[in-house]
């Protein structure tokens, strides 16, 4: 279990200093939108894949500290990995997100949303940019 | 006498949020326990169909509910009972405007006059509409604190021909500022243009009187002015109700039909009207009504204002909070805290029991005046209080990102 203040360390600084925040224009990219049913956060991601490795993910808009940080982890641990594995990293973020037994070692930074599940009106936010990335994964295993 | 402890033992929200700082009445309000008691008496004591039985309850019910309409009509004075049509709310009335009485009457040129602070329900039907009849929707031009400028707006009658339709918004739901509807249906009757009103955020708040402003159609919900849910008010002038099409089509609405395919329609408000209606709704909204007349429309304007006005004054002296819409008196308070997203610190504030909306506030087209796509909106009504005020005051005031954050972990 991380510390309170680590956690909040490692959302602060994806959130003021996003790695993966940039517009891609390349039509290598495949990108989806996704926008939250409360109708704040707007987020763009971008994915390129090559012999079924995601080489590069990235992500675009507007969104809050849990919405930017959550994506912007999750861009950081899918990047170089299968889309199978891929896949297996954000199921088990999802595991942690409904309450259930999930692998930590998996989710690296991802654990400082391991208290999420407790504030219901926030989960949207902690998973709109995860499911974009889910929906371009499903995109290229097609 | 108005006072405010007294009425918010009429709210049984208080005592079962013991704590609990309700600051989002503009999306819905709290409901007084006469009005929950209303709608259980009908569903335990008279719970039977509207004009369709031959039955003592069936005819008490049905007069209950014709007695609204007058209830209504006396509430905002309209000149008859028959302009008061009954709807699923102000989205619902403000469709009806659009597609009942713009489709017909819009041809290929013409204009609807409208702004950038109106709700979606405001102008998506306009914009559908326009689409349909080849005619186009333009905007008025505002002040920079996106108050109203009569003469920018009259000069729009001079520079855009065949404007026929003004659709506002009596109070923005986001702005909250109360703007000259009087002189904007005087103007444009000049010019030959009817004037739609979405009543929905001044009619719950300041006396609405439609024959004083001659608007040619206000819609409102009852939700927001204590009322049940899923009911609200179509008010038209009546001609204009009686020259337009109905959207729904069925029982309650027609005279007779034939087998042919003729069909002959009661006349307005009933022919607008098909399908059992939200009948709890309507009998609530009249005990709604009654228990907001029983207080006074001008004391809760008045008691509103000053609290808006208090609410205000403290909350521009915080050196971290950004105010959009410091001089407007009508319950919305329109801010963020700089340098943290709107959400964070709506979120945060849940954590301290103060219930706010964050977000664009259905009203994404107001980015082109405030020039910022997410605010946050409290909003207030005549049972929330100085203490409150104050407690959300300190509690913003000492408003960090590492607190907001915090507020999640």
């Amino acid at each position: 279990m991380m510390d309170k203040e680590y956690k909040r360390e490692i959302m602060l600084d994806h959130y003021n200093n996003p790695n993966n925040k940039m517009e891609i224009n390349d039509p290598e990219y495949k990108s989806v939108h996704n926008a939250s049913e409360s109708c704040i956060d707007d987020i763009t991601v971008y994915m390129l894949v090559k012999d079924d490795i995601i080489k590069d993910v990235k992500f675009s808009g507007v969104g809050c500290t849990i919405c930017t940080a959550s994506t912007d982890i999750m861009c950081d641990l899918v990047t170089d990995k299968s889309l199978d594995e891929a896949k297996d990293i954000i199921n088990e973020y999802y595991n942690m997100i409904d309450e259930k037994p999930y692998d930590e070692d998996t989710l690296e930074e991802a654990n400082a949303f391991d208290t999420l599940y407790q504030q219901a009106n926030r989960i949207k936010c902690g998973t709109i940019g995860i499911h974009a990335i889910e929906d371009l994964i499903n995109e290229y295993r097609k | 006498m108005f006072n405010v402890d007294e009425i918010r033992k009429d709210f049984p929200m208080f005592a079962s949020n013991p704590g609990l700082v309700y600051f989002d009445s503009s999306a819905t309000s709290f409901k007084p326990q006469c009005v929950i008691d209303k709608v259980t008496e009908y569903y335990s004591r008279y719970n039977c169909n509207i004009h369709r039985g031959d039955y003592d309850i069936s005819y008490k019910v049905s007069k209950e509910y014709d007695d609204t309409r007058e209830t209504v009509r006396h509430f905002i004075n309209a000149n008859s009972y028959k302009e008061i049509v009954f709807t699923n709310g102000a989205s619902s009335s403000l469709n009806t405007v659009a597609y009942g009485y713009g489709m017909k009457n819009l041809k290929e040129g013409d204009v609807v006059l409208s702004t950038y602070v109106e709700h979606a329900s405001s102008i998506l039907p306009w914009f559908e509409v326009c689409k349909k009849t080849g005619s186009r929707v333009e905007y008025i031009p505002l002040n920079d604190d996106a108050t109203f400028n009569l003469e920018k707006y009259e000069e729009c009658f001079k520079t855009i021909e065949n404007i026929k339709i003004v659709a506002v918004a009596h109070v923005s739901n986001v702005m909250g500022y109360i703007y000259p509807v009087k002189e904007i249906c005087e103007i444009a009757h000049k010019y030959g243009a009817i004037v739609t009103v979405d009543g929905a955020q001044s009619v719950p708040h300041v006396k609405v009187d439609v024959k004083n402003l001659d608007c040619d159609f206000l819609s409102f919900s009852s939700h927001k002015m204590c009322g049940p849910a899923g009911v609200g008010v179509l008010y038209g002038k009546y001609e204009l109700l009686q020259n337009m099409d109905t959207l729904l089509l069925g029982g309650g609405s027609n005279a007779r039909f034939d087998s042919c395919g003729n069909i002959l329609l009661k006349n307005a408000p009933d022919k607008f009207e098909s399908g059992t209606p939200c009948i709890e709704g309507v009998l609530g909204l009249k005990k709604a009504i009654e228990y907001l007349e029983s207080i006074g429309m001008d004391e809760i304007d008045k008691y509103v204002a000053d609290l808006t006005e208090y609410a205000m004054n403290k909350l521009s002296k915080l050196d971290n909070v950004e105010l959009y819409n410091p001089t407007s008196r009508n319950g919305i308070i329109t801010f963020n805290v700089k340098n943290i997203f709107s959400q964070d610190v709506s979120s945060y504030l849940n954590s301290r029991n103060i219930a706010v909306r964050s977000g664009n506030h259905c009203a994404k087209i107001l980015l082109n005046i405030i020039k910022v796509s997410e605010t946050i909106r409290a909003s207030l009504y005549f049972y929330n209080t100085k203490k409150e005020i104050d407690y959300f005051v300190d509690i913003i005031k000492d408003t960090t990102i590492e607190k907001c954050v915090d507020a999640i972990l």
